[in-house]
């Protein structure tokens, strides 16, 4: 078979992926470009707003040109059932069960870097690339692959992929890692690409609009309404389902009295809103699960690091504390925001704060 | 080097055709409606290629050919224009589960429209049997439709047989031999049938035209509207040099049939010998000796088919599973599914059709190249990355 390195490249129709197949193609890689259809084309093709958002057909259209003008094959794979399955059930689950999902960390693990990944080295591809921001690199000493924050700091995505085990990172490049996103569409347009100044995509890709008016739609018969009570029991409102509220939410509460009230907890067992005032909100500590680590091996004594619980959000100083079952106690040095449970608190080393050791996801 | 093995779903034009068809694109370029010279050279043209195409289905009256502009116009203009014409003697259709979408669809359109459809089962090799054909039969039953030979399995169905009893029950009967035409005998008396659709590009021949046959007397109302051509039943200015490329495709594989089919027969047993001896879980889909000479469709067992598709293309190799959508994504094949396979079991399946151009030395390289992709795609589907860390359920 080929001589030439095979690497798949997960193209989106935007900037990132189309100069991340250029750059490998450039580099003399065999290049494979592959589109996921991840939504129905008839949802995409009867919304206009839909047409515009994430692997619409014309994505699939531009990724396709995209890959024509640099010459190399490209492949549009129906993923849409297991998209709906891996990732919007999920997500759905999620808000159901009273916790703040994180879509993105869940297609990056099980689809793109998942099902995908697969498909590449079933393929011969030895690597898969995707136009994440972020950089990966080898630590020889301790024999691990490791994640570092983007050279661009304003659209670093680490944190959404805190998730990858040891052999997905083995195989995965960042091509755009080491650019700005300036950069990116410079060199984009100067190689003649036509998606140069497309629009960056914007919050989740299979909602468009309120996360709240996808779940009353898909999934309105299973939200159950309820009471909204102080920390002290009192009945302050009625909830129209847990699903439809967040941890740290604010607005859309629809209760009076002295506020301002903000959710506290969202408790799934009784079926209740807890509210409370802003003061309620500030912690000293959380406790995460399902911890994943990268630069680390594994978490056995308390070590320091910096901790960001929601994208776009500085990371904070805390201390990481191993408790029982794989549980990690965060506590801050300053006491911070309540995160909302299921949303993901992702680590940093404490003195080379690009370098992401791992992340876990807040428990409730 | 690249290999085309995917000749059913369409072949490369032989150069003798595209001279037949030269004279009909450049200086005779008349239509064939006009008075004047250039049209009744257009039109001198047209009826010799009917003459052909009536010739080569053993057709008596070359008014029964009528050329349109695919095997899907056929089937449609077959379909809708017989169910049409025959609602006063009843609205029920009958086809089978494993036809080409251009009947599937169209089939489906007449539902809506307030026609009741019956898909006859397959079964597990394929077959259909003329048993389960007259079971189907009502006393409102105005039609039947089946494929002569299937795309995707090159299963055979027996067609003489149905035609047999589709003419003493005096139901209007429709195959679709777009696979067949050119490369098994077709003749529309031997078979019974009252309407048959062919196709230009299956054979050699140029994309854009195909051609029904429509039995004289038999009632049909036209799809589409406009001009008196042919005979009023497919109104819109004939497309000359096509139907003339038809015809000289349609003269050569007739021709060259009995000789080609061995050929080919030899080559594709020889490639599925050498399948299913080499690779473990390889399995053939369809009936060993009732099928087209030259596919072959199997599957392979812990490999899906579009990893399969993707890898052999990146080889330069060209083969075809389930059924293309408008995205060049795939979607699961209702033909295997009707014969009881099940993808997550049985594996993906790819559908390899031989022709004209393909050579020994092809096959050869296919398998070679064969057993390194479905091991290594085995193997990636197999490797486990550990469980995803973040899980809501």
């Amino acid at each position: 078979m080929g001589t030439r390195r095979r690497v798949v490249v997960a193209m989106s129709g935007g900037v990132d992926s189309s100069l991340a197949a250029a750059l490998l193609a450039e580099q003399g890689f065999e290049v494979v470009g592959i589109t996921l259809r991840l939504l129905p084309s008839r949802r995409a093709a009867n919304d206009l707003e839909r047409f515009d958002s994430c692997c619409s057909p014309r994505d699939v259209e531009d990724a396709r040109l995209v890959a024509s003008h640099l010459g190399v094959p490209h492949y549009v794979l129906n993923y849409e059932q297991e998209f709906d399955r891996e990732v919007i059930g999920e997500f759905a689950a999620a808000y159901m069960g009273g916790r703040t999902p994180n879509p993105c960390i869940l297609c990056n693990g099980r689809v793109k870097f998942g099902s995908l990944l697969r498909r590449a080295l079933g393929l011969g591809a030895e690597f898969m690339a995707t136009g994440h921001y972020a950089r990966i690199d080898y630590d020889c000493k301790g024999g691990r692959y490791r994640l570092r924050r983007a050279r661009d700091s304003r659209k670093d995505q680490s944190y959404f992929l805190y998730g990858l085990a040891q052999a997905q990172l083995a195989r995965a490049l960042f091509p755009v890692g080491e650019m700005t996103k300036e950069q990116v569409r410079e060199r984009a347009a100067a190689l003649g690409l036509k998606v140069a100044a497309k629009p960056d995509s914007q919050e989740i890709c299979f909602v468009s609009g309120d996360y709240r008016s996808f779940l009353r739609e898909r999934y309105g018969d299973r939200l159950r309404p309820g009471a909204i009570k102080d920390g002290a029991g009192k009945v302050l409102g009625q909830h129209q389902g847990l699903a439809l509220y967040t941890v740290g939410q604010r607005n859309g509460l629809g209760i009076g009295g002295d506020g301002p009230f903000y959710v506290v907890r969202l408790d799934g067992k009784a079926n209740e809103v807890v509210v409370g005032k802003a003061d309620e909100l500030l912690r000293r500590e959380f406790v995460a699960e399902k911890p994943n680590f990268v630069a680390w091996d594994r978490l056995t004594e308390e070590r320091p690091a910096h901790v960001m619980v929601r994208y776009r959000q500085p990371a904070a100083p805390a201390d990481l504390i191993p408790l029982q079952g794989g549980q990690i106690r965060v506590r801050w040095r300053e006491p911070q925001r309540l995160p909302a449970p299921g949303q993901a608190a992702v680590f940093y080393d404490a003195s080379e704060p690009d370098l992401l050791v791992g992340g876990a996801t807040v428990a409730q | 080097m690249r290999i085309y093995l995917d000749h059913n779903a369409t072949t490369p034009m032989r150069p003798e055709v595209l001279e037949a068809m030269r004279p009909y694109l450049e200086a005779r370029f008349g239509n064939a409606n006009s008075i004047h010279s250039w049209g009744r050279e257009a039109k001198r043209a047209l009826e010799e290629a009917r003459e052909v195409i009536a010739s080569a289905l053993g057709a008596r009256d070359k008014e029964s050919i009528v050329f349109v502009s695919s095997g899907t116009e056929a089937d449609n203009l077959a379909l809708k224009g017989a169910a049409w014409a025959a609602r006063g003697r009843g609205r029920h259709i009958v086809t089978s589960a494993v036809e080409h979408h251009a009947v599937i669809n169209t089939c489906r359109s007449l539902e809506e429209q307030g026609f009741e459809v019956t898909h006859l089962p397959v079964d597990g090799e394929g077959l259909l049997h003329p048993d389960t054909v007259m079971r189907s039969l009502r006393t409102d039953t105005s039609a039947i439709s089946l494929m002569h030979a299937n795309n995707e399995t090159g299963v055979i169905f027996p067609i003489a047989e149905v035609g047999h009893l589709a003419r003493q029950r005096g139901i209007v009967f429709h195959a679709d031999a777009v696979q067949t035409f050119g490369r098994l005998p077709v003749g529309v008396e031997s078979l019974g049938v009252d309407l048959l659709s062919l196709s230009g590009h299956k054979i050699y021949g140029p994309k854009g035209i195909g051609a029904l046959y429509v039995r004289p007397g038999t009632k049909m109302v036209p799809c589409m509207h406009g001009g008196q051509q042919e005979r009023g039943r497919r109104a819109g200015t004939e497309n000359i040099a096509a139907a003339v490329g038809l015809a000289r495709a349609a003269e050569l594989c007739v021709e060259s049939m009995q000789l080609e089919a061995e050929r080919v027969r030899s080559l594709r047993d020889r490639l599925e010998r050498g399948i299913l001896s080499r690779i473990e879980g390889a399995r053939r889909n369809g009936h060993r000796e009732r099928r087209l000479a030259n596919t072959s469709n199997i599957s392979f067992q812990g490999a899906d088919e579009e990893s399969l598709i993707l890898a052999l293309d990146l080889e330069g190799v060209a083969v075809a599973a389930g059924a293309a959508c408008t995205s060049g994504s795939l979607e699961p094949s209702h033909v295997l599914e009707a014969m009881g396979r099940r993808p997550e079991i049985d594996g993906g399946a790819l559908r390899f059709s031989l022709g004209a151009g393909t050579t020994e030395a092809e096959i050869e390289r296919v398998l070679d190249l064969l057993p390194t992709v479905v091991e290594r795609i085995r193997a990636a589907a197999g490797s486990s990355h550990p469980e995803p860390a973040l899980t809501y359920r």
